[in-house]
């Protein structure tokens, strides 16, 4: 038995009629001018009344969805005075948060000769990382490079990515697949060895390399075993985020405090330097859409590190998923991987044709799909009221042979299956959600920010991906990124002679508030969202 | 603020943080029972979202929301059922009369190993985790497998040494601890699939030649000109460069055209 209303089974039939037909047929990818028209139009970042400019600080006048210009403008949850020498933990390199990133530099951080602690909110691993699912990009076949990977990045992000971080990006990359396989994970390859690679949004060469639809958890539950086993120089503490960055006197980066989630006792973190790590925000909601990430995905990162007075960038930008999940209810938001699409399906209105080639980058995708169901009419509306786009799955087993949606894509057969829909013979509704945050705080190609001992990697960062990321690039800046910032703090704590912490910058900060007459309301970071009903 | 903002995204009640949970107009409510307190909550929740319904602010039990992390590994019954079932909060809808229970945290053995110094052999599974042997074949850890997995014959191939199998039959596993749960034998099987896992991906895995090619090229810095002259280009040249790419055709019916 479908399960599907009889409302969306008859559009279903429509799509079953033109699938044949479609496969032979290829729509036309945009140029670079029909590409800006689309988003102009139709991508949530363009709509200027759901974004403002932060009021305070050195990146004041930068623009971000008013959710998180809220967040960012918010008091700290500790004042100036807050008693340092109270309960201190020592070590040599901090890192905040437990996903892929911290994984990475708490594993680089330690090979360096560093005593580490890692802290993160919820478990170690609770992360986007987990939930990343199409792959991670990697120039290694014959006929790619760096250099072909780089236009690919640069051209997806609009030209305005940060050049050298991009060379980082392309450079590593090879090196980090092998540094994974090293480690133990598990590559989708041929019998002979050859990685299976695949096109995704936006490349020009099949670099997509896959651990079934489990990339991301195949990467982060082997470096979190690794990070275990190397437990006598890494302590990692869980359900204790960070809430403040300390300062020494010198303005150097000296450690963090943590809150202990479930006792709500602070904790000063004293370190020689430190690692931001915290990914991204998605659990804002940005714009009231639903969203992939994970429960702890509340932006922190980008506001401590504003707070210390580090530079932020391209927080206009956020990427919204062309493909989350639009039926049935209980998952809406979820992700449906890019993979999907790498593997052949095509998206279709709810009258079976096509409106958009497969694979533009993500930007591009998603807002097409928004033109199809709001101006154009043709998104199938569910009886919740919810649009959204066909995802042609069974055209997979056709192209790919049978029982190639298994093999690739388990995850989407299990999350569908649980609800009756079999995507092995329907397909799939989907509609954008928030997915990734495109900007975030600056640095450097080595990791390292305007604060001396203050690193970052990963989603909490700005610049790597321009105004867009493509995808498979997040899993790579992780890795490389999350090394390059576990060896630079290594190296960096191993000089260091930290003066007296200090938490002088918080008054600064509640002055330059006051100062601004800024007054959003909000506690900051949020920590988690409150999903709880209000009567 | 939030009113206007609701139009662009999706229609579904679960949205922002400020917003709450709206209760949906003319649903009948169920029974559920938290921890053995009964609420009412709409049917088509999930067991998460049933309780953030009731009240729930949640820290533990709760982790990616899409059924990857493995933080939310519920047990339940159903009244009248004397059948024991076992669900990820987030990923199944509620039942009336259900009693849950939430095993946000399992104890369990795990061994420390240098990756490095390991043969992929038998023996190491075996001395790493010398409890393997004691499996009983059971089967309790499949029952209670929120992905399906099928951990009794994986842990049967790792009796065997197989590593290989045991590393393929386990990839979907989410490390839960539900199978740890219910071992009478008092196994932690996912911590010995993932040592089955990482032995394979590290030693038994076919080398991509490829791949140490393309390190081999970096390593004599073959790429660095070419990288370089691009960081060097005005966006105009970008562009033009970008514009001019050839795309690699791909296997099936989906090719980029410019």
């Amino acid at each position: 038995m479908s399960g599907y209303p009889p409302e969306m089974q008859e559009s279903i039939r429509r799509v079953e009629t033109t699938r044949m037909r479609r496969l032979k047929e290829r729509f036309p990818s945009m140029s670079l001018e029909e590409r800006e028209q689309v988003l102009e139009a139709f991508h949530p970042d363009y709509i200027e009344e759901n974004m403002r400019g932060i009021r305070v600080g050195v990146s004041a006048g930068q623009r971000m969805p008013l959710e998180l210009a809220d967040v960012i403008e918010g008091r700290p949850h500790i004042d100036p005075g807050f008693d340092l020498s109270g309960h201190v933990t020592e070590t040599d390199v901090l890192i905040i948060g437990g996903g892929g990133a911290g994984a990475s530099a708490a594993l680089l951080a330690q090979e360096n000769g560093a005593r580490v602690t890692l802290v993160t909110k919820l478990r170690f691993g609770d992360a986007n990382t987990m939930m990343a699912q199409g792959g991670i990009q990697a120039a290694d076949r014959p006929n790619d490079s760096p250099a072909i990977h780089y236009l690919d990045v640069i051209g997806g992000g609009h030209f305005t990515n940060v050049p050298e971080l991009v060379e980082a990006l392309v450079m590593d990359a090879p090196l980090v697949v092998k540094w994974l396989e090293d480690v133990g994970m598990m590559f989708d390859k041929q019998p002979d060895g050859t990685m299976v690679e695949r096109h995704g949004g936006g490349t020009s060469r099949m670099r997509m390399h896959s651990a079934r639809d489990y990339s991301g958890a195949e990467i982060m539950r082997t470096l979190r075993d690794e990070v275990r086993n190397r437990g006598e120089d890494i302590t990692v503490i869980e359900f204790s985020p960070a809430v403040e960055l300390v300062l020494d006197d010198q303005g150097r980066a000296a450690g963090a405090v943590a809150m202990n989630l479930e006792t709500e006792a602070y904790h000063f973190l004293k370190a020689k330097a430190v690692v931001l790590a915290t990914g991204g925000g998605g659990r804002l909601h940005y714009q009231g859409f639903p969203t992939t990430n994970h429960h702890g995905a509340t932006a922190d990162g980008v506001v401590m590190a504003y707070r210390v007075g580090v530079p932020l960038g391209y927080l206009e930008s956020m990427q919204y998923h062309p493909t989350g999940a639009a039926f049935p209810e209980q998952i809406v938001g979820l992700l449906v991987t890019e993979k999907v699409r790498g593997l052949g399906a095509q998206p279709v209105n709810k009258l079976g044709e096509q409106f958009v080639y497969p694979l533009e980058p993500r930007d591009v995708e998603a807002a097409s799909f928004i033109r199809e169901c709001k101006e154009r009419g043709n998104g199938m509306v569910t009886p919740t009221g919810q649009p959204g786009v066909w995802l042609d799955s069974p055209m997979i087993e056709i192209i790919q042979g049978p029982g190639a949606i298994k093999e690739n894509l388990p995850a989407m057969v299990r999350q569908f299956g649980r609800f009756g829909i079999d995507i092995t013979k329907e397909p799939i509704l989907v509609y954008p959600t928030l997915h990734y945050q495109n900007g975030g705080v600056r640095l450097r190609a080595d990791a390292s920010t305007d604060i001396p001992g203050l690193f970052i990697a990963g989603e909490v960062s700005g610049g790597v991906h321009g105004h867009n990321r493509l995808m498979g690039n997040s899993l790579l800046e992780i890795t490389v990124f999350g090394r390059r910032a576990g060896r630079s703090a290594a190296q960096y704590a191993h000089q260091a002679k930290p003066g007296k912490p200090t938490l002088a910058h918080l008054e600064i900060w509640n002055r330059e508030l006051e100062e601004a007459g800024v007054d959003t309301g909000v506690t900051s970071p949020i920590l988690l969202p409150d999903y709880t009903r209000r009567e | 603020m939030e009113t206007e903002k609701q139009s662009e995204g999706a229609a579904s009640h679960d949205t922002g943080p400020t917003a709450g949970m709206q209760a949906p107009v003319d649903v009948e409510l169920i029974p559920v029972y938290i921890m053995g307190k009964c609420y009412m909550v709409p049917p088509s929740l999930t067991i998460m979202k049933a309780m953030e319904w009731a009240g729930y602010r949640l820290i533990r039990g709760v982790g990616c929301r899409g059924g990857f992390c493995g933080a939310c590994a519920t047990a339940y019954r159903i009244l009248g059922d004397p059948k024991l079932y076992f669900g990820l909060a987030c990923q199944t809808v509620v039942q009336p009369d259900m009693y849950l229970a939430q095993i946000p945290f399992f104890p369990a053995q795990r061994a420390s190993y240098d990756i490095t110094q390991l043969e992929p052999t038998a023996t190491t599974l075996f001395s790493t985790y010398p409890e393997l042997l004691r499996c009983l074949g059971c089967g309790a850890c499949t029952k209670a497998c929120p992905q399906e997995i099928d951990v009794r014959a994986y842990m049967a191939a790792g009796m065997k040494g197989d590593i290989a199998t045991m590393a393929d039959l386990s990839f979907d596993c989410i490390m839960c601890g539900l199978c740890a749960a219910r071992c009478p034998a008092e196994e932690a099987q996912y911590n010995i699939a993932i040592l089955a896992r990482r032995l394979y991906g590290r030693y038994l895995a076919p080398r991509s030649e490829h791949l140490q090619e393309r390190l081999e090229e970096i390593e004599a810095r073959v790429f660095d000109a070419q990288v370089a002259e691009l960081k060097g280009l005005s966006e105009e040249e970008l562009v033009e460069r970008y514009q001019a790419r050839d795309i690699e055709p791909a296997e099936g019916g989906v090719q980029k055209e410019d």
